[in-house]
């Protein structure tokens, strides 16, 4: 149920608040929970879409964005290249369904992102397929700014499949 | 379908000849009535063996050698392979499979798909995330494509959404146990034209 869902997620986002001080921990904490994730949904992913493998940066972000989001979250998310040399992405959420029931942060909070644990999941189901990147809220309604944005910025060319573990 | 072990009851002398091979107690001639040369002894009047040791202890040639052990009941088969066996062999497909992607004369090989042999296929799968499924099946089964898929599936599924396994190691939980075999059941049971026939 989505509902179940999104108030399991709300309660964590609440119980780290309670654990850790500063925004910047329950940060780095969801962050982390979002890539254990992210390494394990990758194969669920793939498994259940059977979809081939991405030729460029844009076809990944193209992916996440339509694919995964929709799989996933039930919303589509809008791709657009924020670099000319074609490695950083910028996902628009018009809808967010973990932010349902969320109208804004508490004052106290206003350095914490909220949707966290969506960036680690991401990074963590990018480095499965021998993607590095770095994925991070870059706008936020939660905070007052006027659309929700997650950056994803393509660190380099994609590792020899030959050189990995598995 | 079930490995096929044979027992007999022998009187003394035995009409096979054995030999020790690997700490294990196999056939080197003698050949008949569902034995062959290379299966190992598994258990000797009902008790499994312990590599070339009975289950108390005796050596099994010696044994065998004594004519007052008879008549005797031996259970001859193909010895499983231990955990550590299959890793090893796992480990040289794995080596074998990168040499095939960079033998290839094209870019962006896919890496060994199958493996042909008179009595058996070995099929490969490799996922985008670099793991391989590999199923071993009777050269005339169809199906097995989406039977490596659906244990794709079914790994996502209750091995990787299972909190308490640790990834790459061995997987011990039981509910992909049961899924495997029924997935496995199912595509036996298609036969050689695949599901549905």
């Amino acid at each position: 149920s989505r509902e179940l869902f999104v108030l399991t997620y709300g309660a964590l986002v609440a119980q780290l608040c309670k654990d850790y001080e500063k925004d910047e921990d329950v940060n780095i904490c969801l962050d982390r929970m979002g890539y254990g994730i992210g390494i394990r949904l990758i194969d669920d992913f793939l498994a259940r879409s059977a979809v081939k493998k991405c030729r460029s940066y844009s076809e990944t972000a193209d992916m996440i964005a339509q694919v995964a989001f929709k799989m996933y979250l039930g919303v589509t998310a809008s791709v657009s290249c924020s670099s000319a040399a074609g490695n950083e992405f910028s996902l628009i959420l018009d809808k967010n369904p973990l932010v349902d029931f969320v109208e804004e942060l508490p004052a106290e909070r206003a350095s914490l992102c909220y949707c966290n644990l969506l960036c680690g999941v991401i990074r963590g189901a990018l480095e499965m397929v021998h993607l590095a990147a770095e994925v991070t809220f870059l706008q936020d309604r939660l905070k007052g700014d006027a659309v929700t944005e997650i950056g994803i910025t393509f660190l380099r060319k994609a590792e020899d499949r030959k050189h990995k573990r598995n | 379908a079930p490995r096929a072990d044979t027992e007999k009851t022998f009187s003394f002398p035995l009409d096979l000849v054995l030999r020790v091979h690997d700490e294990r107690v196999v056939v080197a001639f003698g050949q008949r009535d569902g034995i062959r040369v290379g299966h190992a002894v598994l258990a000797i009047n009902g008790a499994e063996v312990n590599g070339r040791f009975t289950a108390d202890g005796k050596d099994v040639l010696e044994f065998l050698g004594n004519p007052a052990n008879y008549p005797v009941s031996i259970r001859f088969g193909r010895h499983r392979l231990s955990s550590n066996e299959k890793l090893m062999l796992a480990s040289m497909f794995h080596s074998l499979f990168a040499i095939g992607s960079q033998l290839s004369p094209e870019v962006g090989s896919s890496g060994i798909e199958m493996l042909e042999t008179d009595t058996f296929k070995l099929h490969c799968f490799q996922t985008l995330t670099g793991i391989k499924f590999v199923v071993l099946a009777d050269p005339r089964q169809a199906g097995i494509d989406s039977l490596l898929r659906k244990i794709y599936e079914i790994y996502s599924d209750f091995a990787l959404k299972n909190p308490f396994y640790s990834l790459e190691m061995p997987i011990r939980c039981e509910l992909f146990d049961q899924n495997l075999k029924l997935a496995l059941e199912v595509a036996e049971k298609a036969g050689p034209f695949g599901p549905g026939s």
